[in-house]
This record gives structure tokens, C-alpha cells and sequence, in this order.
């Protein structure tokens, strides 16, 4: 089954003819996803990389029956294509701009609540499912079908997670992205995995800055007796001199909750196998796995 | 982006927050007029450096009379400030603030930041305001308070009740500081801000409600909005490699350490700052190629760590998808021969055509060692930088 992006997932691109959203798209059409179309405005009525291409996210679901979106829309223009897609009620939006204004995200916060359509990202590589396709930037080569969760703030932390668990392979690798204001959090995908029945052992990759590892680790210690599915984590930014901003917005040190170690004591105390570094995060994937 | 106090107060005094009169000086010749124009029997002369702690690093004097202001002033203007927030290098002043000093009855605390659990705000605020502001949190964490602002919402007027009843505030003082309070928030949401702090948020003797320091910085990605704020971007604050970094949109964070790092994606940077530390090595950078890596970027991003004397060494360790490994090895080759390479560089590329990337490094000529794994890589650079001294 996996999770997010699965066999019944039809899927358009919002920003489908510009440079990004092009080249993406050839990469997940390569991949074998069902994408059924795009959509650019003033575009609408024309075809681009054999499928047909609309000016409204509503039309092209109307044409298509499309349940999922990957936006590729430049920054100023992003959140208002996000609620486009939320406004025609998609089930998934997966959000691949980075540099989209805080506030604007915090509108879209606000847009959706009690909203049906899950939100991925901004400012992350997407979602893919090896096997079945992909929404986003994640290279496809590098996943293999199998039965490992990854969930992670950071796109190449993600890519070194596939690599090394190459041999379990992955059920579904989801880029939640590093932005402040965010749709999709550890938890969420926590629990999503949680509920696949195509999900073994999960992999979580976070970052300094923010407290969502630690919601994380508070939800994983709930299961305690009910649940068993094995998680490993990193945590990236040991390193990181506090207060300074480095490279994702999210990624700022600025309490004491929010530093690396921190998260790191939190996820181990509830059980977490926590690698030292980012290269034995397979190793603590199949050390958790043996200690199922 | 962060800006100076008196640029944050200009900021929010066209908000109608209520700050002490004041002006700012580049040279000491300036302030003479400034001083007159003023005409108060107590003057504060500040600073302008972005960095907290500035008070207890003697960049901040109350001055009583003309002729010590002069005087302050140009000792103050091209002197070194070091704070805990600092590098241990310091800040050079080349602004520096004058404004009307007061009687202070009350030094409290106000602070407003996006909060990323409700995707909203966090008002942050204590009585226990002034330069100890943190020991508070430390030790008397009970004496700081919060009230969360809904996504997307604006800060209601009983919002503002709720603080400054919360602040000890009573009367026409509590009217002050609610309108104050009000405007604040109303500048933090239109000007895109990222964080305002106000310490001291101050009551004077006199009656008076005034923003007595002022730091803000501002949501990078917003910038293109809010030419106002962007124009106020102090170029003298940050370092020359960081702002050529910039030019060339790479994203780069100059740090204390003698490794040079160039990384694609900042979560893979960090890790690798993160991995160096744990075989016993120092970062001397953040960098984030972030974006295709392309031979181009990467020549352009190596030639920039290779500048700073600090690095003794480098380490490249760049995942790439989709890029061709054998086109980023050509490019660090020439970089190379540009730079005349005699730093020790190790290299870690994956991607496609590993191999014939490892053999273009590997027979270049240059001390250049590619390296399998990031985990070796790591190991590699730091004992070959321990060698060299």
C-alpha cells in the first residue's frame, strides 16, 4: 500500500511548463508516475510532455479525476497555488518551492484548517513511493522497493537514508522540508507509517531548530505496549554555533529544546536507536530492527 | 536579515510605538549638532553592532554633559566590541546611536517570534526585563510568559490586556503599553518581520512607555517585498566571503574552525560539520551549494573556500541525483589549476559515473583524494589537517 503517494494516485504539476516543473516532471514521467496532467495559467488547452496541460487546478481535476499535486510555482505565487489545490480538494499537495515568505505559509496555515487535503512541505524534495512513482525531486535511482518509513526535514539527508537501507528498501520516503511553517510534521508521518501495513521500521531525519523531533519523540513514547514498529533517527546540527541561521530557515538554534543533543536525548528515551552520525543510520535502522 | 536599534526604532515609530528622540552618527564631527539638537541633560551613546551584550561590552555610555558625549562618541566609533554573541574577533563600530536619556522606573520584557508549532505567533514577554534577561529564563523560568496568536490572526486587543496586566501594568501606564504593544505586532506582521525583541520595554519615571532597545531581524524570503527593510541591510555587518557567497547565491555561514566544507543541500552540510566534529575536526564554514550542482557552482564555491586563510584544508562532499560525477571532477580541476592547489582536498562524490569522476581527481596531477564514503572522507581531511601543523 505504502503511504501518500501509492497505485491509486493520479497526478498533476502546478507550475508544469516552466524550467523546474518541466524537467521534474520528465524525471517522474521516466519513473513511471501516472502524472495526467498540468497546469499553468494562460497555458490551458495545450499539451506538454504528451499530457494536457489546464489553466485552473479545478479544471484539471474536472478533466482528470487527479487526487494529488506537486507545485514547482516560483516563491510569490506558491501559497496561493497551494490553496488552489486545497480549494479543489485534493487529497495531497506536495510543495517543492523553497523561499516562499513565512507569513505566507502562516495564511495558508490558517486556510486550511479542517481542510481534507494533506500539505508536503514547502521547501522539501517530495514524496516517493519506489515502484509506484514520485512527486518531486528525489532521484529515483537510489530507492528500492522494500519496507522501511523515511521521513526527513532535509532532501540529501533523505537521499543518504535511502542509500544506506538500500538492502531493507523503503515502503514510502517523505521530505517534510525545513521551513518554520510547514504542512506535514514528524508526527503525521509518524503515524502514517505507523498505520501501513507496508511499513516495517521507520527512519527519521531531523534538524536543530524547532521542537517537532521532540513532538515526535513524545508521540513514539505513546505506543509504548501498543505498537511496535522499530525507529532509528539522526539529528543533523551537533555542530551548529547557536543563534545562527544555517542555509533552511527552520534550521536556527535558539532555546535549549531545540538544539541537536536535545533531540537526540529526547528520541533515545523513547527508544529510539539514534545514529551518531548521518553515515550509520542504516546501521541503526537494522540494529532496531533486530530489536523488534 | 537583521538590522541595527535605531533603524528597528525608525521602524517602529512610522508604526506609532512611542521611542526616545534620538539620531544616528558616522563620525564623531556629526554628533555636535546631534547634541544640540537634542538639548537634554542626560544623553545615551550606543553602539550599532548586530550583536546582543553590547552594554556589558562598554558599547553603551550615559553621558551627562556635551563635551563627554563628543568625547564618547569618538572612542566609540571604529572600537572592537566583543560579546558572547560575537565572533572572538569582534565587531568593528561604525554607527553609533545617540539618544535622550531617562529615569527608568520599570525595565520589562517583550518579544514577538513565529511560532512553528501553531504555524502562528508567540508573544514572549516578563517583568524581569533588562540585561539579565536571560539568567531569568534560566533561573526564575516561572517569571516568563507567552501568549500564542492564531495563524494568520491579528493580536486582539484582549491579547494586549492579557500581557500588560500580565507586566505589573496598571491605569493610564497599562493604556500606554497596550497601544505600544499594538503597534508593535501591527509592524512585526506587515513588515514581514522574523523576530522583535523589545529589552528594555520601559516605564519612566515621568510616566512615560518607550521602546528603550530595539532588535529585529526580517524573513529573508519576504525581502523582495519589503524594499523598505532590505535597504536598511548593513553590508559592514557581515563577512566579505559571506556576502561574495551571497552574490554568487551560495548559501555559506563563515565559522570558527580550519576545515573548508562545500556541500550540497543544508541538511547533508551540517551532517558533515556534524561528522567532522566527531572525528575531532573543526568546520571553518557552513556551505549549502544549494541548487543544481553544476561544475560552474562548484568551481565558483571552491574558489571561495580556498580564499579564506583559516582553511587549512577541504572536504567536498556533494550527493547529487542526477549531476554527472565526471563534470564536477572536471570542474574542481580546473578550479584547481586556477587556485594553483597546494591545500590538501578531499573529495567525496556520488551520483553518476562515480568512477570516471574518481579518475579524473585521482590522476590530476593535484593533492586531491577522492574518497569512497563520507565517513572516510571525514576521517581523511581531519587527520591530514592535524599533519600540516
Amino acid at each position: 500500500m505504502a503511504v501518500l503517494l501509492t497505485k491509486e494516485s493520479k497526478i498533476i504539476c502546478q507550475g508544469f511548463t516552466g524550467a523546474q516543473g518541466t524537467f521534474h516532471s520528465e524525471r517522474a514521467i521516466e519513473y513511471n508516475t501516472k502524472i495526467v496532467g498540468g497546469v499553468t495559467p494562460e497555458k490551458g488547452g495545450s499539451k506538454h510532455l504528451n499530457v494536457p496541460v489546464f489553466n485552473t487546478v479545478a479544471e484539471a481535476k474536472k478533466e482528470t479525476n487527479c487526487n494529488a499535486s506537486g507545485v514547482f510555482v516560483p516563491p510569490p505565487f506558491a501559497a496561493d497555488a497551494i490553496l488552489e489545490a486545497v480549494e479543489a480538494e485534493l487529497d495531497l499537495v506536495v510543495c517543492i518551492t523553497d523561499g516562499i515568505p513565512t507569513s505566507d505559509m502562516q495564511r495558508v496555515r490558517r486556510e486550511m484548517k479542517g481542510s481534507k487535503t494533506r500539505l508536503v512541505g514547502p521547501n522539501c524534495p517530495g514524496v516517493l513511493t519506489p515502484g509506484v512513482g514520485k512527486i518531486g525531486i528525489i532521484p529515483g535511482h537510489i530507492c528500492k522497493p522494500g519496507r522501511i518509513g523515511v521521513v526527513s526535514r532535509s532532501g540529501t539527508l533523505s537521499y543518504e537514508s535511502a542509500v544506506q537501507t538500500a538492502e531493507l528498501g523503503q515502503s514510502t520516503i517523505i521530505g517534510i522540508g525545513g521551513d518554520p511553517v510547514n504542512g506535514t510534521n514528524f508526527v503525521d508521518a509518524l503515524e502514517l507509517f505507523l498505520q501501513d501495513s507496508d511499513t516495517d521500521g521507520i527512519v527519521l531525519i531531523g534538524e536543530i531548530g524547532g521542537t517537532a523531533e521532540i513532538d515526535g519523540a513524545d508521540f513514539i513514547r505513546s505506543w509504548k505496549g501498543k505498537y511496535k514498529k522499530p525507529v532509528s533517527a539522526f539529528v543533523a546540527g551537533a555542530a551548529a554555533p547557536k543563534g545562527r541561521k544555517l542555509g533552511h530557515a527552520g534550521a536556527i538554534v535558539n532555546s535549549g529544546a531545540e538544539t541537536a543533543d536535545a533531540k537526540k536525548d529526547s528520541l533515545k528515551s523513547a527508544g529510539v536507536t539514534v545514529a551518531d552520525t548521518i553515515t550509520r543510520i542504516g546501521d541503526a535502522m537494522r540494529i532496531a530492527m533486530g530489536s523488534k | 536579515m537583521d538590522i541595527h536599534e535605531y533603524q528597528a526604532k525608525q521602524l517602529l515609530s512610522k508604526f506609532g510605538v512611542s521611542i526616545p528622540p534620538g539620531e544616528v552618527v558616522y563620525q564623531t564631527h556629526e554628533a555636535e549638532n546631534i547634541v544640540t539638537w537634542l538639548n537634554e541633560d542626560k544623553i545615551v551613546v550606543k553602539a550599532q553592532v548586530h550583536a546582543g551584550g553590547r552594554g556589558k561590552a562598554g558599547g553603551i555610555k550615559i553621558c551627562s554633559n556635551d563635551s563627554e558625549v563628543i568625547k564618547t562618541v569618538d572612542k566609540m566609533i571604529g572600537m572592537k566590541i566583543i560579546t558572547p554573541q560575537t565572533t572572538e574577533s569582534g565587531k568593528i563600530v561604525r554607527r553609533v546611536y545617540l539618544e535622550k536619556g531617562y529615569q527608568i522606573q520599570n525595565e520589562l520584557y517583550l518579544c514577538i517570534t513565529i511560532d512553528r508549532e501553531t504555524g502562528g505567533n508567540t508573544i514572549i514577554y516578563s517583568k524581569q526585563g533588562g540585561v539579565n534577561i536571560e539568567d531569568v529564563s534560566e533561573k526564575n523560568p516561572e517569571e516568563i510568559h507567552s501568549i500564542k496568536v492564531a495563524p494568520g490572526s491579528n493580536l486582539l486587543t484582549h491579547h494586549a490586556r492579557t500581557i500588560v496586566y500580565g507586566l505589573g501594568l496598571s491605569g493610564s501606564i497599562a493604556k500606554k503599553a497596550q497601544k505600544n504593544l499594538l503597534s508593535i505586532y501591527k509592524a512585526f506582521v506587515e513588515l514581514d518581520a522574523a523576530m522583535i525583541e523589545v529589552n528594555p520595554f520601559a516605564v519612566t519615571k515621568d510616566g512615560e512607555v518607550l521602546v528603550l532597545d530595539c532588535k529585529a531581524s526580517f524573513d529573508d524570503n519576504a525581502l523582495y517585498r519589503q524594499r523598505g527593510v532590505a535597504e536598511m541591510k548593513d553590508e559592514n555587518e557581515y563577512d566579505p566571503l559571506e556576502l561574495e557567497a551571497a552574490r554568487h547565491d551560495l548559501n555559506y555561514v563563515k565559522l570558527e574552525g580550519n576545515i573548508g566544507l562545500m556541500v550540497n543541500g543544508a541538511g547533508l552540510s551540517m551532517a558533515t560539520m556534524d561528522i567532522i566534529k566527531y572525528y575531532g575536526g573543526e568546520a571553518a564554514n557552513f556551505m549549502d551549494v544549494a541548487g543544481a550542482a553544476t561544475p560552474e557552482r562548484v568551481a565558483a564555491a571552491f574558489k571561495l573556500i580556498y580564499k579564506d586563510p583559516d582553511v587549512k584544508g577541504i572536504l567536498i562532499n556533494i550527493f547529487g541525483g542526477m549531476m554527472r560525477c565526471n563534470d564536477i571532477a572536471t570542474g574542481l580541476v580546473n578550479a584547481s589549476k586556477e587556485v594553483g592547489l597546494s591545500k590538501p582536498l578531499v573529495v567525496r562524490l556520488e551520483g553518476t559515473n562515480v568512477e570516471m569522476g574518481m579518475d579524473i581527481l585521482k590522476n590530476s596531477g593535484f593533492p586531491i583524494k577522492p574518497v569512497e564514503t563520507m565517513e572516510q572522507a571525514a576521517k581523511d581531511v581531519v587527520a591530514m589537517v592535524k599533519e600540516k601543523k
